[in-house]
Protein backbone atom coordinates (compact mmCIF):
# COMPACT_ATOMS: atom_id res chain seq x y z
CA UNK A 1 0.00 0.00 0.00
CA UNK A 2 2.99 2.82 1.05
CA UNK A 3 4.36 1.50 -2.34
CA UNK A 4 1.58 2.38 -4.65
CA UNK A 5 1.21 5.45 -3.02
CA UNK A 6 4.83 5.88 -2.96
CA UNK A 7 4.88 5.45 -6.71
CA UNK A 8 1.37 7.76 -6.86
CA UNK A 9 3.66 10.55 -5.35
CA UNK A 10 6.90 9.79 -7.63
CA UNK A 11 5.15 10.22 -11.00
CA UNK A 12 3.26 13.36 -9.49
CA UNK A 13 6.58 15.15 -8.89
CA UNK A 14 7.90 13.91 -12.52
CA UNK A 15 4.75 15.69 -13.50
CA UNK A 16 4.99 18.91 -12.30
CA UNK A 17 8.80 18.81 -13.09
CA UNK A 18 7.35 18.46 -17.14
CA UNK A 19 4.52 20.38 -16.93
CA UNK A 20 6.01 23.87 -17.57
CA UNK A 21 7.76 22.75 -20.59
CA UNK A 22 5.20 20.79 -22.19
CA UNK A 23 2.33 23.44 -21.90
CA UNK A 24 4.45 25.96 -22.96
CA UNK A 25 5.89 23.49 -25.54
CA UNK A 26 2.24 22.59 -26.55
CA UNK A 27 0.67 26.02 -26.62
CA UNK A 28 3.43 27.81 -29.17
CA UNK A 29 5.29 24.63 -31.03
CA UNK A 30 2.83 21.54 -31.08
CA UNK A 31 -0.18 23.55 -31.54
CA UNK A 32 1.16 26.12 -34.19
CA UNK A 33 2.61 22.25 -36.14
CA UNK A 34 -1.11 21.09 -36.65
CA UNK A 35 -2.24 24.66 -37.16
CA UNK A 36 0.27 24.67 -40.56
CA UNK A 37 -0.88 22.04 -41.81
CA UNK A 38 -4.53 22.60 -41.15
CA UNK A 39 -4.15 26.08 -42.65
CA UNK A 40 -2.05 24.55 -46.01
CA UNK A 41 -5.38 23.24 -47.01
CA UNK A 42 -7.40 26.37 -47.14
CA UNK A 43 -7.91 29.63 -48.23
CA UNK A 44 -7.63 31.37 -45.39
CA UNK A 45 -6.30 35.07 -44.82
CA UNK A 46 -4.02 35.80 -42.39
CA UNK A 47 -6.42 36.64 -39.51
CA UNK A 48 -9.54 35.31 -39.65
CA UNK A 49 -11.06 31.69 -40.74
CA UNK A 50 -11.07 30.18 -44.40
CA UNK A 51 -12.66 27.38 -46.68
CA UNK A 52 -10.86 24.03 -46.91
CA UNK A 53 -9.90 24.25 -50.47
CA UNK A 54 -8.19 20.64 -50.27
CA UNK A 55 -4.72 20.39 -52.54
CA UNK A 56 -5.54 24.04 -53.94
CA UNK A 57 -2.58 25.91 -52.75
CA UNK A 58 -0.23 23.30 -53.39
CA UNK A 59 -0.98 22.92 -57.10
CA UNK A 60 -1.24 26.84 -56.87
CA UNK A 61 2.51 26.50 -55.68
CA UNK A 62 3.73 24.05 -58.09
CA UNK A 63 2.74 25.95 -61.18
CA UNK A 64 4.03 28.90 -59.44
CA UNK A 65 7.14 30.57 -61.34
CA UNK A 66 8.12 32.60 -58.39
CA UNK A 67 8.31 29.20 -55.96
CA UNK A 68 10.83 27.38 -58.27
CA UNK A 69 12.71 31.16 -58.60
CA UNK A 70 13.25 30.88 -54.53
CA UNK A 71 14.22 27.55 -55.22
CA UNK A 72 16.91 27.70 -56.91
CA UNK A 73 17.96 30.81 -55.51
CA UNK A 74 17.86 28.84 -52.00
CA UNK A 75 19.65 26.49 -53.78
CA UNK A 76 22.44 28.68 -54.79
CA UNK A 77 23.34 30.37 -51.75
CA UNK A 78 23.90 27.45 -50.55
CA UNK A 79 26.23 26.07 -52.37
CA UNK A 80 27.72 29.90 -52.19
CA UNK A 81 27.92 29.67 -48.44
CA UNK A 82 28.20 25.91 -47.21
CA UNK A 83 31.07 24.78 -48.25
CA UNK A 84 33.24 28.39 -48.97
CA UNK A 85 32.37 29.18 -45.18
CA UNK A 86 33.74 25.36 -43.97
CA UNK A 87 36.97 25.70 -45.87
CA UNK A 88 37.59 29.25 -44.54
CA UNK A 89 36.50 27.99 -41.16
CA UNK A 90 39.15 25.27 -41.15
CA UNK A 91 41.77 27.33 -42.44
CA UNK A 92 41.44 29.62 -39.49
CA UNK A 93 41.44 27.02 -36.51
CA UNK A 94 44.03 25.70 -38.10
CA UNK A 95 46.27 28.84 -38.16
CA UNK A 96 44.78 29.98 -34.75
CA UNK A 97 45.44 26.52 -33.42
CA UNK A 98 49.44 27.40 -33.79
CA UNK A 99 49.06 29.84 -31.99
CA UNK A 100 49.15 30.26 -28.18
CA UNK A 101 48.18 32.64 -25.24
CA UNK A 102 47.45 36.12 -25.93
CA UNK A 103 48.40 36.23 -29.39
CA UNK A 104 45.72 33.05 -29.88
CA UNK A 105 43.41 35.32 -27.61
CA UNK A 106 43.73 38.01 -29.45
CA UNK A 107 43.33 36.19 -33.14
CA UNK A 108 40.15 34.40 -32.04
CA UNK A 109 38.57 37.75 -30.39
CA UNK A 110 39.08 39.23 -34.35
CA UNK A 111 37.64 35.80 -36.09
CA UNK A 112 34.73 35.48 -33.65
CA UNK A 113 33.28 39.31 -32.59
CA UNK A 114 31.54 39.37 -35.82
CA UNK A 115 29.28 36.44 -34.61
CA UNK A 116 27.65 38.15 -31.18
CA UNK A 117 26.22 41.13 -33.59
CA UNK A 118 22.92 41.56 -34.73
CA UNK A 119 22.13 40.61 -37.91
CA UNK A 120 20.62 44.19 -39.13
CA UNK A 121 24.14 45.62 -37.34
CA UNK A 122 26.19 43.05 -39.87
CA UNK A 123 23.69 44.69 -42.75
CA UNK A 124 24.34 48.09 -41.93
CA UNK A 125 28.22 48.30 -41.79
CA UNK A 126 28.18 46.07 -45.30
CA UNK A 127 25.44 48.53 -47.08
CA UNK A 128 27.99 51.41 -45.89
CA UNK A 129 31.28 50.14 -47.12
CA UNK A 130 29.48 48.89 -50.31
CA UNK A 131 27.68 51.80 -51.04
CA UNK A 132 27.92 52.51 -54.66
CA UNK A 133 28.82 56.27 -54.00
CA UNK A 134 30.81 56.53 -50.75
CA UNK A 135 31.51 52.86 -49.92
CA UNK A 136 34.82 52.19 -49.08
CA UNK A 137 35.29 48.81 -51.09
CA UNK A 138 33.85 50.19 -54.44
CA UNK A 139 37.92 51.26 -55.21
CA UNK A 140 38.44 47.47 -54.61
CA UNK A 141 35.19 46.64 -57.00
CA UNK A 142 36.37 49.11 -59.14
CA UNK A 143 39.85 48.01 -59.41
CA UNK A 144 38.83 44.88 -60.53
CA UNK A 145 36.18 45.45 -62.94
CA UNK A 146 36.74 48.60 -63.81
CA UNK A 147 33.72 50.68 -62.33
CA UNK A 148 32.00 50.92 -59.31
CA UNK A 149 29.19 48.74 -58.78
CA UNK A 150 25.68 48.89 -56.78
CA UNK A 151 26.42 45.70 -55.56
CA UNK A 152 22.32 44.71 -53.78
CA UNK A 153 20.56 46.49 -57.20
CA UNK A 154 22.45 44.07 -59.72
CA UNK A 155 21.25 40.52 -60.24
CA UNK A 156 24.92 39.30 -60.93
CA UNK A 157 26.34 40.65 -57.45
CA UNK A 158 23.68 40.46 -55.14
CA UNK A 159 23.45 36.96 -53.89
CA UNK A 160 27.66 36.37 -54.12
CA UNK A 161 27.54 39.70 -52.03
CA UNK A 162 25.12 38.16 -49.32
CA UNK A 163 26.86 35.17 -49.31
CA UNK A 164 29.87 37.23 -48.49
CA UNK A 165 28.51 39.25 -45.58
CA UNK A 166 26.97 36.20 -44.04
CA UNK A 167 30.46 34.25 -44.16
CA UNK A 168 31.90 37.40 -42.97
CA UNK A 169 29.10 37.39 -39.65
CA UNK A 170 28.44 33.57 -38.84
CA UNK A 171 31.95 32.20 -39.56
CA UNK A 172 32.93 32.55 -36.07
CA UNK A 173 30.87 29.93 -34.60
CA UNK A 174 32.32 27.23 -37.38
CA UNK A 175 35.40 28.31 -36.26
CA UNK A 176 34.32 27.40 -32.71
CA UNK A 177 33.66 23.83 -33.26
CA UNK A 178 36.89 23.26 -35.45
CA UNK A 179 38.93 24.54 -32.93
CA UNK A 180 37.06 22.38 -30.34
CA UNK A 181 37.92 19.29 -32.88
CA UNK A 182 41.54 20.23 -33.09
CA UNK A 183 42.38 20.01 -29.45
CA UNK A 184 40.23 16.80 -29.00
CA UNK A 185 43.22 15.30 -31.37
CA UNK A 186 45.98 13.78 -29.36
CA UNK A 187 49.12 15.51 -29.66
CA UNK A 188 51.40 12.43 -29.20
CA UNK A 189 49.68 11.48 -32.68
CA UNK A 190 51.49 14.78 -34.06
CA UNK A 191 54.57 13.91 -32.19
CA UNK A 192 55.05 10.18 -33.34
CA UNK A 193 54.59 11.06 -36.79
CA UNK A 194 57.31 14.42 -36.57
CA UNK A 195 59.73 11.32 -34.84
CA UNK A 196 59.18 9.99 -38.05
CA UNK A 197 60.03 13.02 -40.59
CA UNK A 198 56.50 13.03 -41.77
CA UNK A 199 55.63 16.46 -43.29
CA UNK A 200 53.04 19.82 -42.54
CA UNK A 201 51.25 18.38 -45.82
CA UNK A 202 51.43 14.80 -44.31
CA UNK A 203 50.56 15.58 -40.64
CA UNK A 204 47.30 17.63 -41.72
CA UNK A 205 45.89 15.00 -44.62
CA UNK A 206 47.14 11.63 -42.55
CA UNK A 207 46.09 12.65 -39.18
CA UNK A 208 44.00 15.65 -38.97
CA UNK A 209 41.49 15.33 -41.28
CA UNK A 210 40.31 12.02 -40.75
CA UNK A 211 40.32 12.38 -37.04
CA UNK A 212 38.81 15.85 -37.66
CA UNK A 213 35.88 14.78 -39.83
CA UNK A 214 32.98 14.53 -37.35
CA UNK A 215 33.10 17.82 -36.92
CA UNK A 216 33.52 18.75 -40.58
CA UNK A 217 30.03 16.37 -41.22
CA UNK A 218 28.66 18.93 -38.29
CA UNK A 219 29.57 21.93 -39.61
CA UNK A 220 28.60 21.00 -42.97
CA UNK A 221 25.02 19.55 -41.65
CA UNK A 222 24.38 22.65 -39.43
CA UNK A 223 25.33 25.38 -42.04
CA UNK A 224 23.35 23.34 -44.79
CA UNK A 225 20.30 24.01 -42.46
CA UNK A 226 20.90 27.41 -41.21
CA UNK A 227 21.81 28.73 -44.99
CA UNK A 228 18.30 27.44 -46.06
CA UNK A 229 16.26 29.08 -43.46
CA UNK A 230 18.19 32.24 -45.34
CA UNK A 231 15.72 35.51 -44.50
CA UNK A 232 17.00 38.06 -42.28
CA UNK A 233 20.07 39.33 -44.52
CA UNK A 234 18.24 39.48 -48.04
CA UNK A 235 15.32 41.33 -46.30
CA UNK A 236 17.84 43.86 -44.87
CA UNK A 237 19.84 44.01 -48.05
CA UNK A 238 18.26 43.73 -50.95
CA UNK A 239 14.09 42.62 -50.23
CA UNK A 240 14.61 40.08 -52.65
CA UNK A 241 15.52 42.20 -55.61
CA UNK A 242 16.44 42.96 -57.87
CA UNK A 243 14.26 41.35 -60.36
CA UNK A 244 13.53 38.56 -57.86
CA UNK A 245 17.41 37.51 -58.45
CA UNK A 246 17.49 37.34 -54.42
CA UNK A 247 13.95 36.01 -53.66
CA UNK A 248 14.12 33.14 -51.45
CA UNK A 249 11.96 30.85 -49.61
CA UNK A 250 11.13 32.41 -46.31
CA UNK A 251 11.06 35.96 -48.12
CA UNK A 252 7.88 34.29 -49.83
CA UNK A 253 6.64 32.90 -46.70
CA UNK A 254 6.61 36.68 -45.39
CA UNK A 255 5.16 38.43 -48.49
CA UNK A 256 2.17 35.95 -48.86
CA UNK A 257 1.25 35.80 -45.12
CA UNK A 258 2.47 39.23 -44.42
CA UNK A 259 1.71 41.64 -46.94
CA UNK A 260 -0.42 40.13 -49.45
CA UNK A 261 -2.43 38.38 -46.51
CA UNK A 262 -2.79 35.17 -48.22
CA UNK A 263 -1.99 32.81 -44.79
CA UNK A 264 -3.18 29.34 -46.11
CA UNK A 265 -0.99 29.93 -49.03
CA UNK A 266 1.88 31.25 -46.97
CA UNK A 267 1.45 27.97 -44.84
CA UNK A 268 1.46 25.51 -47.64
CA UNK A 269 5.20 27.50 -48.65
CA UNK A 270 6.43 26.81 -45.19
CA UNK A 271 5.48 23.39 -45.28
CA UNK A 272 7.44 22.83 -48.16
CA UNK A 273 10.70 24.77 -47.27
CA UNK A 274 10.23 22.28 -44.02
CA UNK A 275 10.04 19.18 -45.45
CA UNK A 276 12.55 20.40 -48.33
CA UNK A 277 14.98 21.06 -45.24
CA UNK A 278 14.28 17.73 -43.31
CA UNK A 279 14.65 15.66 -47.06
CA UNK A 280 18.01 17.27 -47.55
CA UNK A 281 19.41 17.17 -44.39
CA UNK A 282 18.85 13.34 -43.61
CA UNK A 283 20.41 12.99 -46.93
CA UNK A 284 23.46 14.78 -46.19
CA UNK A 285 24.19 12.96 -42.72
CA UNK A 286 23.63 9.98 -45.20
CA UNK A 287 25.70 10.73 -47.40
CA UNK A 288 28.34 12.50 -44.61
CA UNK A 289 28.03 9.20 -42.84
CA UNK A 290 28.95 6.86 -45.95
CA UNK A 291 31.71 9.46 -46.42
CA UNK A 292 33.20 9.32 -42.84
CA UNK A 293 33.28 5.60 -43.27
CA UNK A 294 35.42 5.49 -46.11
CA UNK A 295 38.08 7.21 -44.26
CA UNK B 1 65.94 22.88 -41.60
CA UNK B 2 64.92 24.08 -38.21
CA UNK B 3 65.66 27.46 -38.88
CA UNK B 4 63.58 27.07 -42.41
CA UNK B 5 61.01 25.81 -39.72
CA UNK B 6 61.51 28.74 -37.34
CA UNK B 7 61.00 31.44 -40.53
CA UNK B 8 57.78 29.70 -41.88
CA UNK B 9 56.23 29.81 -38.28
CA UNK B 10 56.76 33.76 -37.78
CA UNK B 11 55.14 34.08 -41.93
CA UNK B 12 52.60 31.88 -40.85
CA UNK B 13 51.75 34.34 -37.37
CA UNK B 14 52.09 37.60 -39.66
CA UNK B 15 49.78 36.34 -42.20
CA UNK B 16 46.99 35.14 -39.36
CA UNK B 17 47.12 38.19 -37.83
CA UNK B 18 46.94 39.94 -40.96
CA UNK B 19 43.72 38.27 -41.83
CA UNK B 20 42.30 38.64 -38.52
CA UNK B 21 42.90 42.47 -38.77
CA UNK B 22 40.99 42.43 -42.40
CA UNK B 23 38.51 40.21 -40.84
CA UNK B 24 37.58 42.92 -38.00
CA UNK B 25 37.65 45.79 -40.51
CA UNK B 26 34.40 46.45 -41.11
CA UNK B 27 33.66 47.37 -37.18
CA UNK B 28 36.81 49.17 -37.12
CA UNK B 29 35.35 51.34 -40.34
CA UNK B 30 32.27 51.63 -38.82
CA UNK B 31 33.88 53.13 -35.63
CA UNK B 32 35.81 55.58 -37.49
CA UNK B 33 32.95 56.29 -39.41
CA UNK B 34 30.72 56.70 -36.01
CA UNK B 35 33.15 59.41 -34.86
CA UNK B 36 33.48 61.72 -38.17
CA UNK B 37 30.77 64.57 -38.94
CA UNK B 38 28.60 63.50 -41.71
CA UNK B 39 30.45 65.92 -44.10
CA UNK B 40 33.97 64.48 -43.05
CA UNK B 41 32.36 60.87 -43.70
CA UNK B 42 31.04 61.45 -47.70
CA UNK B 43 34.56 63.79 -48.44
CA UNK B 44 37.44 62.89 -50.56
CA UNK B 45 39.69 63.66 -48.01
CA UNK B 46 38.86 61.21 -45.66
CA UNK B 47 41.39 58.46 -44.98
CA UNK B 48 41.30 55.19 -43.38
CA UNK B 49 42.22 56.42 -40.04
CA UNK B 50 40.58 58.77 -37.31
CA UNK B 51 41.09 62.45 -37.82
CA UNK B 52 38.25 64.00 -36.37
CA UNK B 53 36.31 62.98 -32.68
CA UNK B 54 32.70 64.06 -32.93
CA UNK B 55 30.51 62.54 -31.07
CA UNK B 56 27.56 64.03 -32.36
CA UNK B 57 26.23 61.27 -34.05
CA UNK B 58 25.97 59.38 -30.76
CA UNK B 59 24.17 62.37 -28.62
CA UNK B 60 21.70 62.77 -32.28
CA UNK B 61 21.63 58.39 -31.68
CA UNK B 62 20.75 58.23 -28.35
CA UNK B 63 18.42 61.36 -27.86
CA UNK B 64 16.46 61.72 -31.24
CA UNK B 65 15.89 57.79 -31.75
CA UNK B 66 13.69 55.35 -29.47
CA UNK B 67 17.16 53.60 -28.57
CA UNK B 68 16.44 53.45 -25.03
CA UNK B 69 13.22 52.21 -25.08
CA UNK B 70 14.33 49.36 -27.64
CA UNK B 71 17.13 48.33 -25.00
CA UNK B 72 14.61 48.32 -22.33
CA UNK B 73 12.68 45.87 -24.39
CA UNK B 74 15.85 43.60 -25.52
CA UNK B 75 17.00 43.59 -22.29
CA UNK B 76 13.73 42.63 -20.30
CA UNK B 77 12.37 40.28 -23.35
CA UNK B 78 15.94 38.44 -23.46
CA UNK B 79 16.73 37.86 -19.64
CA UNK B 80 13.33 36.68 -18.90
CA UNK B 81 13.58 34.06 -22.41
CA UNK B 82 16.85 33.28 -21.08
CA UNK B 83 15.59 32.53 -17.46
CA UNK B 84 12.24 30.60 -18.18
CA UNK B 85 14.44 28.55 -20.76
CA UNK B 86 16.68 27.54 -18.20
CA UNK B 87 14.34 26.71 -15.28
CA UNK B 88 11.75 24.44 -17.37
CA UNK B 89 14.84 22.81 -19.46
CA UNK B 90 17.19 21.76 -16.24
CA UNK B 91 13.41 20.62 -14.47
CA UNK B 92 12.32 18.54 -17.74
CA UNK B 93 15.65 17.10 -17.90
CA UNK B 94 15.88 16.26 -14.78
CA UNK B 95 12.50 14.37 -15.04
CA UNK B 96 14.07 12.31 -18.12
CA UNK B 97 17.27 11.76 -16.78
CA UNK B 98 16.26 10.83 -13.34
CA UNK B 99 12.53 9.74 -12.77
CA UNK B 100 10.75 6.40 -14.31
CA UNK B 101 7.11 8.15 -15.75
CA UNK B 102 4.68 6.88 -18.51
CA UNK B 103 5.21 8.93 -21.29
CA UNK B 104 9.02 9.42 -20.63
CA UNK B 105 10.32 8.15 -23.64
CA UNK B 106 7.78 9.26 -25.99
CA UNK B 107 8.42 13.08 -24.18
CA UNK B 108 12.12 12.75 -25.15
CA UNK B 109 11.48 11.20 -28.49
CA UNK B 110 9.32 14.64 -28.99
CA UNK B 111 11.98 17.12 -28.02
CA UNK B 112 14.39 15.11 -29.84
CA UNK B 113 12.33 15.81 -33.02
CA UNK B 114 11.35 19.31 -32.36
CA UNK B 115 14.75 19.98 -33.08
CA UNK B 116 14.32 19.34 -36.21
CA UNK B 117 11.21 21.39 -36.63
CA UNK B 118 12.81 25.02 -38.38
CA UNK B 119 10.66 27.79 -36.21
CA UNK B 120 11.12 29.52 -39.24
CA UNK B 121 8.36 27.70 -40.37
CA UNK B 122 5.77 27.91 -37.57
CA UNK B 123 5.70 32.21 -38.32
CA UNK B 124 2.38 32.07 -39.51
CA UNK B 125 0.38 29.77 -37.24
CA UNK B 126 2.39 31.43 -34.41
CA UNK B 127 1.36 34.89 -35.09
CA UNK B 128 -2.27 33.72 -35.25
CA UNK B 129 -1.66 32.54 -32.27
CA UNK B 130 -0.52 35.20 -30.91
CA UNK B 131 -3.18 37.30 -31.99
CA UNK B 132 -5.96 35.48 -30.77
CA UNK B 133 -4.28 36.01 -27.06
CA UNK B 134 -3.76 39.57 -27.49
CA UNK B 135 -0.04 39.47 -27.86
CA UNK B 136 0.90 41.62 -30.85
CA UNK B 137 3.33 44.71 -29.74
CA UNK B 138 3.39 43.27 -26.08
CA UNK B 139 6.68 41.77 -24.49
CA UNK B 140 5.02 38.27 -24.51
CA UNK B 141 4.18 38.44 -27.75
CA UNK B 142 8.28 38.71 -28.20
CA UNK B 143 8.57 36.03 -25.50
CA UNK B 144 6.57 33.18 -26.15
CA UNK B 145 7.12 31.24 -28.86
CA UNK B 146 11.05 32.09 -28.53
CA UNK B 147 10.43 29.87 -24.82
CA UNK B 148 11.21 26.43 -26.87
CA UNK B 149 14.84 25.24 -27.39
CA UNK B 150 14.95 21.61 -27.28
CA UNK B 151 18.81 21.87 -27.38
CA UNK B 152 18.84 23.19 -23.67
CA UNK B 153 16.68 20.19 -22.45
CA UNK B 154 19.12 17.31 -24.62
CA UNK B 155 22.45 19.18 -23.16
CA UNK B 156 21.20 19.36 -19.41
CA UNK B 157 20.05 15.48 -19.72
CA UNK B 158 23.12 14.28 -21.06
CA UNK B 159 24.91 15.92 -17.86
CA UNK B 160 22.39 15.21 -15.31
CA UNK B 161 23.01 11.27 -16.78
CA UNK B 162 26.51 11.76 -15.99
CA UNK B 163 25.81 12.65 -12.64
CA UNK B 164 27.02 9.34 -9.83
CA UNK B 165 24.59 7.74 -8.43
CA UNK B 166 26.13 7.71 -4.72
CA UNK B 167 25.59 11.44 -4.83
CA UNK B 168 22.23 10.41 -5.37
CA UNK B 169 22.00 7.99 -2.46
CA UNK B 170 23.11 10.28 0.18
CA UNK B 171 20.62 12.62 -0.51
CA UNK B 172 17.57 10.44 -0.45
CA UNK B 173 19.07 8.71 2.17
CA UNK B 174 18.72 12.01 4.35
CA UNK B 175 14.69 12.55 3.68
CA UNK B 176 15.41 14.93 0.14
CA UNK B 177 12.88 14.74 -2.44
CA UNK B 178 13.31 15.03 -5.96
CA UNK B 179 13.16 19.16 -5.88
CA UNK B 180 15.78 18.66 -2.90
CA UNK B 181 18.12 16.57 -5.16
CA UNK B 182 17.49 19.14 -8.25
CA UNK B 183 18.34 22.11 -6.78
CA UNK B 184 20.42 20.91 -3.89
CA UNK B 185 22.63 18.66 -5.99
CA UNK B 186 22.42 18.63 -9.87
CA UNK B 187 22.15 22.11 -10.53
CA UNK B 188 25.22 23.06 -8.28
CA UNK B 189 27.02 20.21 -10.18
CA UNK B 190 26.66 21.76 -13.58
CA UNK B 191 27.19 25.23 -12.92
CA UNK B 192 28.92 25.62 -15.94
CA UNK B 193 26.65 24.37 -17.96
CA UNK B 194 23.93 26.33 -16.82
CA UNK B 195 26.01 29.59 -17.42
CA UNK B 196 26.92 28.16 -20.54
CA UNK B 197 23.85 27.27 -21.79
CA UNK B 198 22.68 30.69 -20.57
CA UNK B 199 24.75 32.85 -22.47
CA UNK B 200 24.05 31.13 -25.67
CA UNK B 201 20.45 31.77 -24.86
CA UNK B 202 20.84 35.28 -24.14
CA UNK B 203 22.92 36.02 -27.66
CA UNK B 204 19.94 34.26 -29.39
CA UNK B 205 17.10 35.90 -28.56
CA UNK B 206 19.15 39.34 -28.02
CA UNK B 207 19.81 38.78 -31.81
CA UNK B 208 16.63 37.66 -32.88
CA UNK B 209 15.35 39.55 -35.80
CA UNK B 210 12.57 37.32 -37.92
CA UNK B 211 10.03 37.16 -35.00
CA UNK B 212 10.15 40.06 -33.24
CA UNK B 213 10.40 41.55 -36.90
CA UNK B 214 6.78 40.54 -37.31
CA UNK B 215 5.03 40.81 -33.73
CA UNK B 216 5.82 44.09 -33.31
CA UNK B 217 4.96 47.01 -35.07
CA UNK B 218 4.84 50.15 -32.77
CA UNK B 219 8.70 51.64 -32.64
CA UNK B 220 8.18 52.40 -29.13
CA UNK B 221 7.83 48.30 -28.89
CA UNK B 222 10.58 47.03 -30.75
CA UNK B 223 13.72 45.19 -30.04
CA UNK B 224 17.27 46.72 -30.68
CA UNK B 225 17.65 43.84 -34.19
CA UNK B 226 14.52 45.60 -35.28
CA UNK B 227 14.55 49.33 -33.88
CA UNK B 228 17.36 49.77 -35.78
CA UNK B 229 16.43 49.39 -39.19
CA UNK B 230 14.06 52.07 -38.64
CA UNK B 231 16.97 54.43 -38.45
CA UNK B 232 17.47 54.48 -42.16
CA UNK B 233 13.84 55.29 -43.02
CA UNK B 234 14.40 58.48 -40.41
CA UNK B 235 17.57 59.91 -41.48
CA UNK B 236 18.10 59.13 -45.51
CA UNK B 237 21.72 58.56 -46.25
CA UNK B 238 23.19 59.94 -43.00
CA UNK B 239 26.21 57.27 -42.61
CA UNK B 240 27.48 58.83 -39.29
CA UNK B 241 24.48 58.80 -37.32
CA UNK B 242 23.53 55.15 -38.92
CA UNK B 243 26.73 53.46 -37.76
CA UNK B 244 26.72 55.13 -34.34
CA UNK B 245 23.34 53.36 -33.95
CA UNK B 246 24.37 50.08 -34.83
CA UNK B 247 27.36 50.35 -32.77
CA UNK B 248 25.55 51.40 -29.71
CA UNK B 249 23.23 48.42 -30.48
CA UNK B 250 26.44 46.15 -30.56
CA UNK B 251 27.81 47.48 -27.77
CA UNK B 252 25.85 45.23 -24.94
CA UNK B 253 26.65 41.33 -26.61
CA UNK B 254 30.28 42.87 -27.82
CA UNK B 255 31.33 44.20 -24.55
CA UNK B 256 29.59 40.77 -22.65
CA UNK B 257 31.21 38.98 -25.38
CA UNK B 258 35.12 40.49 -24.49
CA UNK B 259 34.89 40.72 -20.68
CA UNK B 260 33.77 36.47 -21.02
CA UNK B 261 35.74 36.08 -23.85
CA UNK B 262 36.29 32.15 -22.04
CA UNK B 263 32.70 31.01 -21.09
CA UNK B 264 31.05 32.47 -24.34
CA UNK B 265 33.65 30.23 -26.74
CA UNK B 266 33.03 27.78 -24.01
CA UNK B 267 29.54 27.67 -24.32
CA UNK B 268 29.26 27.41 -28.24
CA UNK B 269 31.65 24.22 -27.83
CA UNK B 270 29.51 22.52 -25.28
CA UNK B 271 25.78 23.93 -26.81
CA UNK B 272 27.09 22.18 -30.00
CA UNK B 273 28.17 18.70 -28.44
CA UNK B 274 31.61 19.14 -29.73
CA UNK B 275 33.19 19.45 -26.42
CA UNK B 276 31.95 17.59 -23.02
Amino acid sequence: MAMIRNKARHRLVAVSLILPFVAIFALVFAYPVIEVVRMSFTDAPLIGGGEWIGLGNYIRLFSDKLFYTSVVNNGYFVLLTVIPTTVIALAIALAVNRLSGRMQALVLVMFFTPYVLPVSVVTQIWAWMLDFQFGILQPVIEFFTGKPVPVFKNPHWVMPTVATVTIWWTNGFNVLLFLAGLRNIPSELYEAAALDGATRRQLFWRITWPLLWPVTALVLTLQLILQLKIFDQIYLLSEGGPFNSSYVLLLMVYREAFQLNHGGYAAAISLVLFLLIVVISVLQFQILRIGGKGK
Amino acid sequence: MNRQRRVENIALTCITLLAGIIWIFPLYWAFVTSIRSEDRVVSEAAGLFPDEFNISSYVDALFNTSLIDWYINSIGTSLIITLVVLVTGMMCAYALSQMEFPGRRLLYGIVLASFMVPAQALVVPQFVLMNDLGLINRWGGIILPQLVVPVVIIVYKQFFDAVPKEMKEAVVLDGGGDYTLLFRVYLPLNWGITTALGIITFIMSWNAFLWPFLVITTEDMMTIPVGITQVNDAFGVAYARIMSVALLAAAPVVIAYLIFQKKVTEAVMISSGVKG
